[in-house]
């Protein structure tokens, strides 16, 4: 029984080990995805240029020496700055590129709810056609039992 | 909203770059040694004439160049004149082994983010930009010079006049 235990316990690790190993390896694919060729402006997973073969070669001797993808992200802002990025930084001044998005957001929800809130005080009706709040003035009322009443049955 | 639309334009404005004019004074904010270590910068050789040469070590014209501007810092290096290289966007090994393949012996300022390209002006690499000794342009080329451009054009100016 033991035997049987520790043979799955083998093939668990054996399948287990290499998955682990790959997901920590930084790949080239992925890394083309968050930075930018900087001489054409483009990410580099589309450029073409001269530069950006020199670049994916850099990022590939990087893996091969076992870098992180972050750590190679570091590398090329280094190198190039922090436009390399196709992301900016979470820091400093690029932090703004992340909270006046959000800020601009939360402005607009807030205007609105007010305006919803003052709408909804003010009788949220205009009292125009197929208004509802109120009901009809005393004369129409009157009309309207009157014509009611004849049909009565 | 009013931030917002500000950032935009201001975005807008300092991308935008109109480029040098002859007779304007240029850039010269501390840039990162190539080599050694240290920052170095145009203001370090105030008083000499100075052409700052744009290139990138995967600039093939920029390979084409080189052999020209060296042979010319050679003739006229000194105290009055010299080229300064400035590798810009260029991964700093790359320009390392650019400047040891093609034995260039000038001094040469590295450029990574293109900050500096882009407070020149450039349109790409490679572009010279002639100084005179007061800090201001008085040649621009664009694109690679050879040996008939810099002794027409860059040498007349220079203390001791032809090449």
């Amino acid at each position: 029984m033991r035997a049987r235990l520790a043979l799955v316990a083998a093939l668990l690790l054996a399948l287990l080990a290499p998955a682990a190993g790959a997901a920590e390896r930084a790949s080239l694919i992925e890394i083309e995805k968050q930075v930018m060729c900087p001489v054409c402006g483009t990410l580099l997973q589309l450029a073409e240029s001269p530069q950006a073969q020199r670049e994916r070669v850099f990022i590939n001797r990087l893996i091969d020496e076992g870098k992180s993808e972050e750590e190679i992200k570091d590398t090329l802002v280094v190198e190039y700055g922090d436009e390399v990025l196709a992301l900016p930084p979470d820091s400093g001044f690029s932090l703004s590129a992340y909270l006046v998005p959000i800020v601009a957001f939360l402005i607009a929800a807030v205007a609105l709810m007010i305006g919803v809130l003052r709408w909804r005080r003010a009788g949220g009706d205009d009292g125009g056609p197929g208004s509802r709040v109120g009901g009809p003035s005393g004369e129409d009322s009157e009309r309207l039992d009157a014509d009611l009443a004849r049909y009565d049955l | 909203m009013l931030a917002v639309v500000g950032l935009l334009v201001f975005g807008l404005v300092s991308k935008g770059s109109s480029g040098l004019a002859v007779g304007e004074p240029v850039p010269n904010q501390p840039l990162p040694r190539l080599e050694g270590g240290g920052t170095g910068s145009l203001a370090d050789y105030r008083g000499r004439w100075v052409l700052v040469n744009f290139w990138a070590s995967w600039c093939i014209p920029c390979r084409a160049e080189a052999p020209a501007l060296e042979d010319f810092q050679r003739q006229h290096g000194g105290s009055q004149f010299t080229v300064l290289g400035v590798d810009t966007r260029d991964l700093s090994g790359d320009g390392r082994a650019f400047v040891r393949e093609y034995e260039v012996g000038y001094p040469q300022l590295r450029d990574g983010d293109g900050d500096a390209a882009h407070e020149y002006g450039t349109t790409g690499v490679p572009e010279s930009f002639l100084v005179d000794p007061r800090g201001k342009l008085r040649l621009h080329a664009v694109g690679p010079v050879d040996e008939e451009y810099l002794s027409e054009q860059v040498a007349p100016l220079l203390p001791g006049g032809s090449s």
